[in-house]
């Protein structure tokens, strides 16, 4: 008996290959950057030029209208259609398995039709639809970016968020409910008293890990705005500053800026997860 | 557990409930229940209607795709399936199915002992494992791009296959990971201890005894770590150019299309786009643990 329970080889491989793949390259690579730079060390002249360049701080304002509008909107659609679904009815599974597609559509692919088949302003759909009430047609692309990403952020991200609350609708134990219904709660008593707190946790996690995803966003701005009128979020900026602007060191303060807030966000989102996840208690 | 509790579960949702409907067939109630159906479904076209669409609009000419108001009867062509091959997508999609399946493959022959090791024996602070693996999920990716890039700029990596599967690899072994350990911890301890005394041997019991019992678990995992890598289009966009380019920054180029390119556009989405949403349809009843990363069941 060789340590039975503590035997940790079976980790080493996956855990050598995830500080490979991660860890490694960010530290080997950063001192690459500064010898490919020719020059000692810049001191903090990239953070100054940083916060005096005036671009960070929209940034972070378009990040969080962005994000916060996709979350707030796709929190709400999701619960809506949670409860729809909460129910049974003839081709449940199908309109479950029809409604998450979105979620698995590459991203690249939705930005590319909701920009030119969808919200195009002469021939897209949106448009078309809205012709039928009378509605004239709205230059989505050119007068209203932020909201053509919100848009597809939304409509990818219903899904996701609908998943997660769906979970927490159906672990409600039935027996709870029908006891509120014999003590003469009505459906709005049952689902404020007893549906929502009960979700609580559930939302939390959808919130956590929808920003944690959303955050990152960069295929729909990079294919449908470029970051053009208020969509410039943070991932965009520093994508731009390296990679077209040629302004590394600029970039990679950007960077580290962002890997600080992360850490931040990252440490409430974890330490709310592994509540979540030892509550279950093995 | 969410299909048994669902379905044993009767209906409990505010609207409708079943037991109240009466003699009469059309009671109040039933007639509420209906209207719901029928809002769900609407609910559910509005949502699948821009993936119809793009199924629709491939079949059509570049002519028939922009033209408005909208053609929904027209004689169904191949002329945009063929004209994206033309443009020389079966390379990119090569590309696409090697990397996404040899980085899954990859990903999960390392998760799953990691994930054993942290389940069904865990390893003395396994918490901090975990935590590990996790944390690096949080890292935007675009944060870490520039020394990616300078580090396979200086190995000359960049526009490299293997160079972008190991980066999957690290983005979906953390996925892995959670999602395997999450599916070990249901592996009932008595089966475990059962093959420990019939002197298994470590590698036995965690291959023979332990895996086939997540199976199914497994291959969720495998099938979520796939649809990522094949739909990632941040890294795959920077990193290759020619030789290793994917689908996601081959669909990106239409950007730049001159003319009336819907019809080839829609074409080479839906193909882009189908064997993942295939994949999806098949590994739903665990999708939700995967996203949530074992958090929720």
């Amino acid at each position: 008996m060789h340590g039975k329970r503590a035997a940790i080889w079976p980790l080493k491989p996956g855990l050598r290959a995830e500080i490979g793949t991660t860890v490694a390259q960010d530290t080997l690579g950063g001192r690459t950057a500064a010898r490919l730079d020719e020059r000692s060390f810049a001191g903090f002249d990239n953070y100054i030029a940083v916060i005096t360049n005036g671009a960070f701080l929209p940034s972070i304002w378009a990040t969080i209208r962005i994000v916060g509008g996709s979350m707030i909107l796709s929190l709400i659609l999701g619960l809506l259609i949670a409860m729809l679904l909460d129910r049974k009815f003839k081709g449940r599974a199908l309109a479950r398995t029809l409604l998450i597609t979105p979620f698995l559509v590459m991203p690249a692919a939705a930005a590319l039709i909701w920009k030119y088949s969808l919200l195009e302003v002469n021939t897209g759909m949106v448009n078309w639809a809205l012709s039928l009430v009378g509605v004239d047609p709205v230059a989505w692309n050119t007068d209203h970016p932020a909201l053509t990403i919100v848009f597809t952020m939304t409509w990818q991200y219903t899904p996701f968020m609908m998943l997660i609350l769906l979970a927490g609708l159906q672990s409600q134990a039935g027996e709870v409910l029908e006891a509120a219904d014999v003590d003469g709660a009505n459906a709005f008593q049952t689902f404020r008293y007893m549906t929502l707190p009960h979700l609580r946790s559930y939302a939390e996690l959808a919130i956590l890990l929808g920003t944690v995803f959303m955050i990152q966003v960069f295929d729909p701005i990079n294919i449908m705005t470029k970051g053009a009128g208020n969509t410039k979020t943070i991932a965009y900026l520093l994508y731009e500053r390296a990679f077209i602007g040629q302004q590394v060191g600029e970039a990679a303060a950007y960077g580290v800026i962002t890997v600080i807030l992360t850490i931040v966000f990252a440490t409430l989102a974890l330490r709310t997860m592994f509540s979540i996840f030892t509550e279950e208690a093995r | 557990m969410s299909a048994t509790v669902a379905t044993s579960r009767t209906d409990t949702s505010p609207p409708a409930t079943r037991e109240r409907t009466g003699p009469n067939p059309f009671t109040r109630r039933k007639v509420i229940g209906y209207l719901i159906t029928l809002l769900t479904w609407v609910v559910v076209l509005i949502f699948f209607f821009p993936v119809l669409w793009m199924i629709i609009t491939s079949f059509k000419t570049e002519g028939q795709a922009a033209s408005f108001p909208p053609q929904f009867f027209f004689t169904p062509t191949f002329d945009g399936y063929s004209a994206v091959f033309d443009r020389g997508m079966g390379l990119y999609l090569l590309n696409s199915l090697f990397l996404s399946v040899g980085s899954t493959i990859v990903v999960m022959l390392l998760a799953i002992p990691a994930a054993y090791a942290l389940s069904v024996r865990p390893i003395i602070r396994w918490q901090d494992g975990l935590f590990f693996f996790i944390s690096t999920k949080f890292m935007p990716i675009a944060a870490s791009i520039i020394p990616v890039f300078l580090l396979l700029r200086t190995l000359g990596l960049l526009d490299n296959l293997w160079a972008l599967g190991v980066l999957y690899l690290g983005i979906n072994l953390p996925l892995a990971v959670w999602m395997m350990r999450s599916f070990f911890a249901e592996v009932p301890i008595a089966v475990v201890e059962a093959a420990q005394i019939d002197g298994a041997s470590y590698s036995r019991e965690l291959w023979r005894v332990s895996l086939p019992i997540v199976a199914p678990g497994a291959a969720a995992a495998a099938l979520i770590c796939f649809i990522f890598a094949w739909n990632e289009y941040f890294l795959a966009n920077l990193l290759t150019a020619v030789v290793a380019r994917t689908t996601p920054p081959f669909l990106g180029s239409f950007v730049d299309g001159r003319g009336q390119f819907l019809a080839i556009l829609s074409a080479a989405s839906t193909i882009a786009v189908l064997p993942v949403i295939v994949a999806g349809w098949l590994a739903q009843k665990r999708l939700v643990r995967g996203l949530a990363m074992g958090a929720v069941k």
